[in-house]
C-alpha cells in the first residue's frame, strides 16, 4: 500500500494511492484525483537522517576516499517539501545539483536494534531529492546546514510504500532525469552501509520514531541544474519524485504560478 | 581554535556559522539523569543559552530579530569530546538525553540585553567554567538573522548559543549545574547508559 499525506479542499488528509496512481482515496472515504491535491511531505518525522558518501563511486567523483563509518548529518522539518513542488535557486548558486536517493522510513519507537531484525522496526519507503549547493560548503561539520538544510531544498515522497511491498531494498535502480533526460543512474546494490547496518548504527546511538527518515546516499552522476529545470527523482519500485527548480525572482514573485 | 582555523581540514575560519541540530530524542527536564556510554570516561558538559522562537523567522533583519523570539532558558549541551569539527558529529552529540533544557523560559522582556549574560556550570557545587556571551562572534540577534535566511525558525525551536572551546567534563554520578542569573539555574546528574 501506498499511503500519502496531501492537502485538498482546506485540509490536511492521509490518503491511500490507487494503482495507476491517478487517483487517491482519504482517510474519510473520497476519492480525489492526484491533479486536485497538493501532495506533502508523507510524514512528520522527529529526526531527519542523510548519509554523505554511502555510494563508493561518488565518494570517488567528488574525490573522497569512502568512510570508514557512515557520515551521518540531520536536517529539520523547514527542509522538507512534497512531491510537485518547486524549490529555490538563490541567485548566487551556479553549482546546484540534485541527489536521487532511497529513503527508509523508521515505523516504530526502537533503540539498539540489532542488524539481524533492522527490517522489522522499518515501516516502507520513499523518495527524496537531497538537493546541495556546492558553493556553500566549508569543512566544519561538513556537510553543513547551510548547504543541506535549505528550506524548501529537500523533496520528499509522493507516499511512503509499505515494506513489505518492496521485497529486496538493497536491489533497486535509481534514476534522475532533467527535463526527461537520464543524467543519474544507478543502484541500491552498490551502497557501502547497507539498510541493516545503518539502522542498528543509528539505533544504537538514540531512540528512533515513527515516522523518522533515514535518507541513504546518492550515486555518480551529478550535474548542475538552472532556473525552470524539472527534475524527478526516481527508485524501482517505490516511487517517481518531480520537483522544478526556481529563481529567485520566480521564487518570489506573486505573479509566478510556480511559487503555490 | 586559533590557528588550527587555518590547517587542514579547516583550511580556513568558517564564513557562516557553525551549526548542527539536537533532536528531540536529545531533550530532558531539569533535574534529569544524563546517561554516561559504556567505555566513554567523562563527557562535555556546556552550559548555553537556549534563545527559544515565538514567532516564525524567516529571512529577518538583524535589527527586527529579538521581536521573534519568546524568550530564555538554560541548556547543556552534552557531547561526547570530540577533537574534529570536520565531519557532524551525531554519534558524540545526539544520543538520549544529551540536551537538558529549562527549568523554564524567561521572557524575552525581562532580559534586557542578551548579549551581556554570563554562563556558569559547575560540577558537584564546584565552578568549572564562566563564560561571558559578550565574547561571541555574533550577537543572539544576528545569529537569528544569519541562521533564518536559509532555514526558517518555528515557534518552539531554540538557538543555543554560547559554546565554549573545550568545555568542562564530567563524569559518572557527577552532578552538573548551569547557571544564568536572570535566566535560571539547570542541573543534570551523570548515570552509566545501562542504568539509565
Amino acid at each position: 500500500m501506498r499511503r500519502a499525506r496531501v492537502a485538498f479542499g482546506g485540509q490536511v488528509h492521509e490518503a491511500v494511492v490507487a494503482h495507476d496512481a491517478r487517483t487517491l482515496r482519504l482517510a474519510d472515504g473520497r476519492i480525489v484525483s492526484e491533479q486536485d491535491v497538493v501532495w506533502l511531505p508523507p510524514t512528520t518525522p522527529r529526526a531527519i537522517f542523510a548519509l554523505g558518501l554511502n555510494y563508493a563511486d561518488h565518494s570517488a567523483e567528488l574525490g573522497f576516499k569512502a568512510p570508514e563509518e557512515p557520515l551521518v548529518f540531520l536536517k529539520g522539518p523547514n527542509a522538507l517539501v512534497g512531491h510537485k513542488a518547486v524549490t529555490r535557486r538563490p541567485a548566487d548558486a551556479n553549482q546546484m545539483h540534485y541527489e536521487c536517493e532511497l529513503v527508509v522510513v523508521i515505523g516504530q519507537t526502537c533503540r539498539n536494534v540489532p542488524r539481524e531484525r533492522a527490517y522489522e522496526v522499518v515501516g516502507g519507503y520513499t523518495v527524496a531529492n537531497d538537493y546541495a549547493i556546492r558553493e556553500y560548503l566549508e569543512n566544519y561539520y561538513r556537510p553543513n546546514l547551510r548547504v543541506k538544510n535549505r528550506d524548501g531544498c529537500t523533496p520528499v515522497g509522493p507516499w511512503v510504500i509499505d515494506r513489505d511491498d518492496v521485497p529486496n531494498p538493497m536491489d533497486l535502480r535509481l534514476t534522475t532525469t532533467v527535463n526527461g533526460q537520464t543524467v543519474q543512474s544507478g543502484s541500491t546494490r552498490d551502497m557501502i552501509f547497507d539498510i541493516p547496518y545503518l539502522v542498528e548504527y543509528l539505533s544504537g546511538i538514540m531512540t528512533l520514531s515513527p515516522g523518522d527518515l533515514i535518507l541513504t546516499g546518492t550515486p555518480q552522476g551529478v550535474v548542475y541544474l538552472n532556473p525552470g529545470d524539472v527534475v524527478v527523482t526516481e527508485v524501482e519500485g517505490v516511487g517517481a519524485l518531480q520537483n522544478t527548480l526556481v529563481s529567485d525572482q520566480d521564487f518570489y514573485s506573486p505573479a509566478s504560478k510556480s511559487s503555490r | 581554535m586559533g590557528e588550527a582555523l587555518e590547517q587542514p581540514p579547516y583550511k580556513a575560519a568558517p564564513v557562516a556559522p557553525v551549526l548542527y541540530i539536537k533532536p528531540p530524542n536529545t531533550y530532558r527536564p531539569h533535574g534529569a539523569e544524563v546517561p554516561v556510554p559504556t567505555g566513554v570516561e567523562a563527557l562535555e558538559v556546556n552550559g548555553v543559552l537556549a534563545v527559544v522562537i515565538g514567532r516564525t523567522a524567516c529571512r529577518v533583519a538583524e535589527r527586527n530579530a529579538l521581536g521573534h523570539v519568546l524568550g530564555y532558558a538554560v541548556a547543556i549541551d552534552v557531547c561526547i569530546p570530540h577533537a574534529s569539527l570536520h565531519r557532524p558529529a551525531i554519534r558524540q552529540r545526539c544520543r538520549d538525553g544529551f540536551l537538558p533544557i529549562g527549568p523554564w523560559i524567561v521572557a524575552r522582556d525581562e532580559v534586557a540585553d542578551p548579549d551581556a549574560l554570563t554562563i556558569v556550570v559547575s560540577v558537584n557545587g564546584e565552578e568549572t567554567s564562566r563564560y561571558a556571551l559578550s565574547d561571541l562572534v555574533r550577537p543572539a540577534a544576528q545569529m537569528i538573522a544569519d541562521v533564518s535566511e536559509f532555514m526558517t525558525l518555528s515557534e518552539g525551536d531554540a538557538l543555543l548559543v554560547g559554546l565554549a572551546p573545550d568545555g568542562p567534563r564530567a563524569r559518572v554520578g557527577d552532578r552538573v549545574e548551569a547557571r544564568i542569573d536572570g535566566v535560571g539555574a539547570l542541573s543534570c546528574t551523570l548515570v552509566a547508559e545501562a542504568s539509565a
